[in-house]
């Protein structure tokens, strides 16, 4: 009768109800932490009401900045996706090339494997002040961070996927004439491709990270730079914003690539 | 002259020999079944007719060309599994065997019209017409072999090359695809090699049946010699030979 637990599955609405005690378990602590805190001192920022966090979030997406008149929250928002795009899509296009060239050409391989292998193994947070030193303190040093911090594992990543493709298909695409390179642009690539996405979608965590660090050390805006801001004050309100933001964006661009995958390869479906 | 001729071929990785001592003829259009026990070397024979590999010793001559180094068009090939793209139609897998032979491995314009239509064509008589538009994970395993067959014809190569294509279907698709293969064959005169587990299917199926085994066994050590062939079978008028008249006997065949 009593199921072995690996072998019981939760059906459809307790699964919903499980996933939901988590965050409430998590945001009761805190409302109730933060009134414990308020009671004693009413003016206290360390933990401020959910109330007042809603209350900053709306003051901070509709109210622009008195000295400049725009709306910084958006302004951030808008530099910060600007960079993490900028980096990504950099990293994802030397990802593809050298990791397709790496998974199929064994002379790529023998000469490019082992520096990548090495380069990966390099902290990208060490390399920051180095960036700001050649790349000065603007755009650059901070999309190459993010370039540099995420592509060494996505062309480690590809080239396994490639070098995983069936020999099979390799040799019957040779066998229909291909040469080196069409092997790699219409066998390789197209099935690379939603391979491609799914490591992307490994890799944004760092690149947030990346992204956050570079901020934090000199900015004019982006979310990083804000939260590192606003820390002066100790401006939690702020702060959590800031953080439910990232965290709801990271979500929104993970799962549009997930998206963008299923819409572009139906046929990879079962693999992802 | 004949069509292949495979001459004393050795195959060995590192110290241990899988293939030796091959000595074979085969002519034009010609159906050669290959069967023997699981490891002894049938498929490394299929890579070496293949060019996918190089052999240790010996040369294999296709229609008497210089022993190839890489897989070309010249050599069809058909696997147990993997033997169509999974990221392009079933219309588009038959048009690859003419589109992955040009520089981009595409085709434009009325090359472009015309491969489709001889695709449409292709897949028409192959009866897989209905699933053109579709991928082939969403094919039944029969059915993914055939538009595989297809697609290695398509190309016209000078010889076929089989390994256990029908190895993981069920028999009543099997018989279909036996069907299918016998009728392509008719049409095109084909010289093939079919690795096969499955006897009867050799015997059926092939002119020939070739037996790979090991002709020395030395029981201290089971791996220290290779294999080869040890029986070549006319198979041919249903596996009973001498069925054919060799020579002008003057005799009156019908009464
Ligand atoms: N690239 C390789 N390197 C080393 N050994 C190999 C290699 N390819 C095959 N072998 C070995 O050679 C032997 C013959 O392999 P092969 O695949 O040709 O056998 P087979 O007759 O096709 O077997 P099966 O009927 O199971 O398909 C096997 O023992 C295999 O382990
Ligand atoms: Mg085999």
């Amino acid at each position: 009768m009593a199921l072995r637990w690996i072998n019981r599955r939760p059906s459809r609405p307790l699964s919903v109800f499980l996933a939901l005690i988590p965050f409430v378990l998590v945001i009761t602590a805190y409302t109730l932490a933060s009134d414990a805190r308020r009671a004693v001192n009413p003016a206290d920022k360390l933990l401020p009401a959910p109330a007042q966090i809603a209350a900053t979030a709306d003051r901070l997406l509709t109210e622009p900045d008195r000295r400049s008149g725009r709306i910084l929250f958006w302004v951030d928002t808008a530099a910060s996706l600007q960079r993490i795009a900028m980096g990504v899509v950099i990293a994802a296009a030397l990802a593809l090339g050298f990791g397709l060239l790496i998974g199929l050409a064994p002379t790529a391989q023998a000469a490019l494997a082992p520096f990548v292998a090495t380069l990966s193994l390099v902290p990208p947070l060490a390399l920051l002040p180095i960036l700001f030193i050649v790349f000065g303190l603007g755009e650059v040093s901070k999309v190459a961070l993010i370039a540099i911090g995420i592509t060494p594992f996505l062309i480690r990543d590809l080239a396994a996927r490639t070098a995983e493709l069936p020999r099979e298909q390799i040799v019957k695409a040779q066998t229909l004439g291909a040469s080196s390179f069409v092997v790699g642009l219409r066998v390789a690539l197209p099935q690379i491709m939603p391979r491609l996405i799914g490591a992307v979608r490994l890799a944004l965590g760092p690149a947030w990270l990346f992204l956050i660090a570079s901020e934090a050390i000199a900015s004019e805006n982006g979310l990083g730079y804000r939260i590192f801001l606003v820390r002066r004050f100790l401006a939690m309100d702020v702060i959590l914003v800031y953080v439910i933001w990232i965290t709801l964006l990271a979500f929104l661009l993970d799962l549009l690539l997930r998206q963008l995958s299923r819409r572009l390869y139906p046929w990879a479906e079962a693999g992802l | 002259m004949s069509f292949v001729t495979v001459q004393n071929l050795f195959q060995s990785y590192g110290t241990r020999p899988i293939l030796e001592r091959i000595n074979l003829t085969v002519e034009e259009g010609e159906f050669v079944s290959i069967v023997g026990a699981s490891g002894c070397g049938k498929s490394t024979f299929l890579r070496l007719l293949l060019a996918q590999e190089q052999p240790s010793r010996g040369a294999i001559s296709i229609d008497g060309a210089p022993p190839a180094q890489e897989p070309d068009r010249d050599r069809g090939v058909v696997f147990q599994r993997y033997s169509v793209f999974p990221h392009m139609t079933v219309r588009d897998n038959i048009i690859a065997a003419t589109a992955l032979n040009r520089p981009f491995g595409a085709l434009w314009g009325a090359a472009r019209l015309k491969a489709r239509a001889e695709a449409l064509e292709v897949l028409d008589r192959i009866g897989l017409a209905h699933v053109a538009g579709q991928y082939p994970a969403s094919l039944s395993g029969g059915m993914q072999q055939r538009l595989a067959i297809a697609q290695a014809l398509a190309a016209k190569p000078k010889i076929l090359l089989l390994d256990e294509p029908f190895g993981a279907l069920d028999p009543g698709t099997r018989l279909t695809m036996h069907d299918f293969l016998c009728e392509l064959r008719d049409e095109t005169n084909m010289t093939i090699f079919m690795v096969t587990h499955d006897l009867p299917e050799g015997f059926k199926l092939g002119d020939r049946v070739l037996v790979f085994d090991k002709p020395r066994w030395d029981p201290t050590d089971p791996e220290a010699y290779g294999a080869t062939i040890t029986y070549d079978f006319d198979a041919r008028d249903g596996g009973i030979p001498y069925q054919r008249l060799v020579e002008e006997t003057h005799v009156p065949l019908t009464l």
